[in-house]
């Protein structure tokens, strides 16, 4: 038999290495310059995702770019891979643009290296958007994580973010391997690492009663741990809020979205995608379905309260980001035409509204030099600007209308009713959405002490922020997500219905 | 374009607000305050003629839309008014105007607080003219962000406290409406958010989720009135608030509550409101009595007006459980209108005093009459309407009420409701004993002045208002009947 070269449509891969290359473009121009590059490297940075996106739209109207398979089946630009390739160049974008303040006073020797890590993670979650098989995806996986161990740890000085870095490792290779070992057992039932050859032999081997159960349900529930990890799911998420405080901020930034983001596209593709058969009790002795909704409950539960707690407000944004992670779930398990477009699109607001979070926070500590919350105190009357964007950004957090955080929430609370209402075996979704509502309201009293403290005191910040212009940039565009994606959802919203059309769940 | 514009010209000002700089305080002032005279005006001519051209029928006026906003969602931009929106639109416009006016003398980040008022004011106009679903929600939501800033910025000793709660209390009933907004979303077929359209949806829901959604949208709805045992929030934001924020609240925010009720829930689901209604009834009562008593324990004078709200706001319960009788659904609309002028002008008024005195403490006054005759003037007169003097508006939609609920409703819960009114003539007469009458201290009072002509302006209005609808209340009643007949006969199938 003749070996046939699959065929490769290296076009498909473009913006990934054209991001690579722009990578060690940043790397080099660092050393070029011999450390000199200042704030240079760091536009050069911001530069990468942008031309990314453009050499992506310019692949499109040339007609080689878009939806379809490379590299044999390897390589799958589905909606989902698509959708999500633009959260995760906007995150790096937002990542990088708050990271001025930083490579101007503590990482004086290593901004190239700083800024290329970053690139190269947003490079692997590209990858691993487009994976369509279980050994490309777990690739992804970890050249995402890879650099983010580094990143976590960069301030080599300081005690905290090399903490934050050894854990962050230490959990990352831990939640990895639980991973890897979970995919072995679903390639040992199913025999295929391709997904979709999975969902199909696993579909058959229910529907003939083979008894596969026992080794299923372990697969399930060790991967559901390993990317646990990554979603900051409870009980798997203690390692967030140490991570968030230790690492520097724009890190903890990249790695709230990004890396959840990154998460999200690989559980969608396991779960909804090849473990299809496996959702629903009535159909399947083991299913996943109520696992991750409890899990859901109680992230939503401990984000929510624990979050009340903090006074340091990198870790309250790690708590709450907890808490979003259980709300994102909600659409998760919901198998119809809204679950992951509700998954999308909340990922899509997320994005403007932490990461414009996280920018402020940034600007704030390089300023000051201080992340609790005590000290914002009076803020408005000094630094309104920086005040404002972060009150929007706390209200779309919170699901405020009109902004992006509420059509989100509506968006996952609308596909579990949905589901219940056209099938009432369903009806636990109920309680995951009265707990999500419920400490939805628990959410906007954190969220609000924010807010509360600068804008309620009578006295005046002894602070006066100044925003440069990459910082002002990243809150602009923060601040111009929310409201706009708020106000006018539609052509995101009919993008993210996309995802869903593209797994099988349309609307009939 | 009328109603969008009573939207967005708010909208529009507070931006014109923020770009002005930021010491020119008059400036920043009469740019609000003119603002605001257009949809005043706006609203005054829509009244007129919806009056003259619409209310003859039931159907609704100045319809825009439906216009699709996001129709992956089936949300539609869609805007109109009956006979049970117009008046609340009338009152929004004017008590908006007269806040401004009443808020000159705010003197702590000035343009902040006029931009946020301005906001405010859309908020509530987007309520009541919204007839989608998701529409309504986000205007409803809209409100409580100025709401919050408002009170906590520019509030009282307990702000933040106050601020939060009633910000989280609020939104803890606004999670019950959005689930019962998505179970009605879902069950309706074609799926639709279109307020109307449901009206027909309702009844034809499984009996069960018809009680479910019921619940859940009278608990958002009640906790804005405030009903008992939903209303700690009020006594702690009307006090905290500073006073234009205070008249807002008591004039505007709450009929948010009870109109939400006679536009949804009431004639979306009649067979949940038949089995509920005794209860809504004994609430309602509870709410009269509690009120009342509680009224007459107080010893701050805002305090005392806050919980007056309760107990007057009580009224509309009671009568909004004799679903059957337009008489009575014409007194929940009187007793609104004419506590939101009642009130409002009360909260101005104690706010005109404390402004001078620096103290809401009822004991420490005594003998004002003398010394503040205008003054005393006007807040009798308004003390007088609160209690039901006929005459004034009051006493009109008080005297609807019973009238309406009795025939309809339990008769002994009707008959201790009365009781509320002699318990709202003994607090109300009690303050204006303590304070306008008796020993004048001169000591202490001796530098107070007498009542400015700003603030005559402000209350000005509402008197002649509360007069007006006391004595010739037919146009009122004109207006809304055939709205109220329509209303009454969904809620009876």
């Amino acid at each position: 038999m003749e070996f046939q070269l699959p065929e490769y449509n290296l076009w498909l891969m473009c913006p990934e290495f054209f991001l690579t290359i722009w990578a060690l473009v940043v790397l080099t121009y660092d050393l070029t310059t011999k450390r000199k590059s200042g704030s240079m490297v760091g536009y050069l940075a911001m530069a990468g995702p942008i031309l990314t996106l453009a050499v992506a739209a310019i692949l499109y109207a040339a007609g080689l770019y878009g939806y379809g398979r490379g590299f044999g089946e390897m390589f799958f630009n589905d909606p989902m891979a698509l959708f999500f390739k633009v959260i995760f160049l906007g995150t790096a974008f937002m990542a990088i643009g708050s990271s001025f303040g930083i490579i101007r006073q503590k990482i004086i020797n290593h901004r190239g290296e700083f800024f290329a890590l970053m690139l190269l993670s947003t490079v692997g979650m590209m990858f691993l958007a487009s994976s369509n098989e279980l050994i490309s995806l777990y690739i992804g996986l970890e050249l995402t994580t890879i650099p983010l161990f580094v990143l976590a740890a960069f301030f080599k000085d300081d005690k905290l973010s090399v903490e934050a870095g050894m854990k962050y490792f230490v959990v990352g290779a831990f939640s990895s391997a639980l991973l890897l070992y979970g995919i072995s057992f679903l390639y040992g039932m199913s025999g295929t690492t391709d997904l979709l050859q999975m969902k199909i032999t696993l579909a058959i081997a229910q529907l003939t009663f083979q008894k596969n159960f026992l080794v299923v349900l372990i697969g399930m529930v060790l991967v559901t741990a390993g990317i646990g990890f990554k979603l900051t799911l409870p009980p798997f998420h203690q390692w967030a809020p140490d991570v968030y405080e230790g690492s520097p901020t724009p890190v903890a930034a990249f790695l709230s979205v990004g890396s959840k983001a990154a998460g999200l596209v690989a559980f969608a593709k396991i779960f909804v995608n090849g473990l299809q058969g496996y959702y629903d009790p009535s159909t399947a002795p083991v299913d996943w379905g109520q696992l991750v909704g409890l899990l859901a409950v109680i992230a939503m539960i401990i984000g929510n309260t624990v979050a009340i707690r903090q006074s340091n407000i990198k870790r309250m944004l790690a708590y709450s980001s907890i808490a979003q992670a259980g709300y994102i779930m909600i659409g998760m398990v919901c198998l119809n035409e809204h679950g992951l477009a509700a998954v999308g699109y909340y990922m899509f607001a997320y994005m403007f509204a932490n990461m414009g979070a996280f920018a402020a926070v940034a600007i704030f500590e390089d300023q000051t030099g201080s992340c609790q919350i005590d000290s914002y105190r009076g803020l408005v009357k000094t630094s309104p600007a920086l005040s404002y964007s972060m009150a929007v950004f706390m209200l779309s957090l919170a699901g405020i209308p009109p902004l992006a955080g509420f059509m989100a929430k509506y968006k996952v609370f609308a596909a579990a009713i949905a589901m219940t209402t056209t099938d009432p075996t369903y009806n636990w979704l109920y309680w995951l959405v009265g707990v999500g509502l419920l400490t939805s309201v628990f959410s906007l009293f954190y969220y609000t002490n924010i807010i509360k403290q600068m804008f309620f005191s009578r006295e005046d910040s002894p602070y006066k922020i100044v925003c440069g212009g990459p910082g002002m940039t990243v809150l602009m565009v923060g601040l111009i997500g929310v409201l706009l994606f708020g106000i006018f959802p539609e052509p995101v919203l009919n993008f993210a219905t996309s995802i869903s059309a593209a797994f099988g769940f349309v609307a009939n | 374009m009328l109603l969008s514009s009573l939207i967005f010209v708010p909208l529009i000002g507070m931006l014109i607000v923020m770009m002005l700089p930021k010491d020119k305080h008059g400036l920043i002032r009469w740019t609000a305050l003119s603002v605001s005279f257009i949809p005043m005006l706006t609203s005054f001519w829509l009244t007129w003629d919806y009056f003259f051209h619409h209310s003859g029928t039931a159907a609704m006026a100045y319809v825009e839309g439906p216009f699709n906003w996001i129709p992956s969602l089936n949300i539609q931009y869609y805007l109109g008014v009956d006979g049970i929106s117009v008046p609340m639109l009338f009152l929004t416009g004017l008590l908006s105007t007269l806040s401004l006016l009443v808020s000159f003398g705010i003197k702590d980040r000035v343009k902040e607080y006029f931009a946020f008022f301005l906001l405010l004011e859309t908020g509530m106009m987007g309520v009541f003219v919204a007839l989608d679903f998701f529409l309504f929600y986000v205007f409803w939501e809209v409100m409580l962000v100025p709401m919050y800033f408002l009170i906590g910025v520019w509030g009282g000793p307990r702000k933040e406290y106050a601020a939060i709660k009633f910000f989280l209390y609020t939104l803890f009933g606004s999670i019950f409406m959005l689930v019962a907004i998505l179970i009605v979303y879902f069950t309706s077929e074609p799926h639709s958010l279109n307020m109307i359209a449901l009206l027909d949806h309702g009844p034809t829901m499984s009996h069960n989720l018809q009680l479910i959604c019921f619940v859940f949208f009278f608990i958002a709805f009640a906790i804005k009135v405030p009903v008992w045992p939903f209303h700690t929030w009020l006594p702690d934001a009307h006090v905290e608030a500073p006073t234009a924020v205070s008249v807002i609240l008591a004039g505007v925010l709450l009929k948010m509550g009870t109109y939400a009720m006679l536009r949804i829930s009431w004639p979306m689901f009649p067979s949940a409101l038949r089995e509920f209604s005794f209860w809504i009834a004994v609430l309602g009562v509870i709410g009269i009595i509690y009120g009342a008593l509680v009224s007459m324990a107080q010893k701050d004078l805002k305090k005392l007006v806050a919980y007056s709200s309760v107990s007057h706001m009580g009224f509309c319960m009671l009568a909004l459980a004799a679903y059957s009788s337009v008489t009575a659904m014409s007194g929940v609309m009187f007793q609104m209108v004419s506590h939101g002028l009642i009130t409002g002008a009360l909260f101005v008024l104690v706010g005109v005093l404390y402004d001078r005195a620096h103290t809401r403490e009822i004991a420490v006054f005594g003998g004002l009459g003398s010394k503040l005759p205008v003054y005393t003037g006007i807040m009798v007169m308004f003390s007088m309407a609160a209690l039901g003097l006929p005459g004034m508006s009051g006493f009109v939609s008080e005297f609807m009420i019973f009238v309406g609920s009795f025939s309809a409703l339990n008769k002994v819960l009707v008959s201790i409701s009365v009781l509320g009114v002699v318990l709202g003539a003994a607090y109300m007469l009690r303050m204006v004993q303590n304070v306008f009458l008796g020993e004048f201290n001169v000591a202490r009072w001796g530098g107070l002045t007498d009542i400015n002509l700003r603030e005559i302006i402000s209350v000005a209005p509402l008197a002649i208002l509360t007069l007006a609808i006391g004595i010739y209340p037919k146009p009122l009643s004109d207006l809304m009947s055939a709205t109220l007949q329509h209303l009454v006969n969904l809620m009876a199938r």
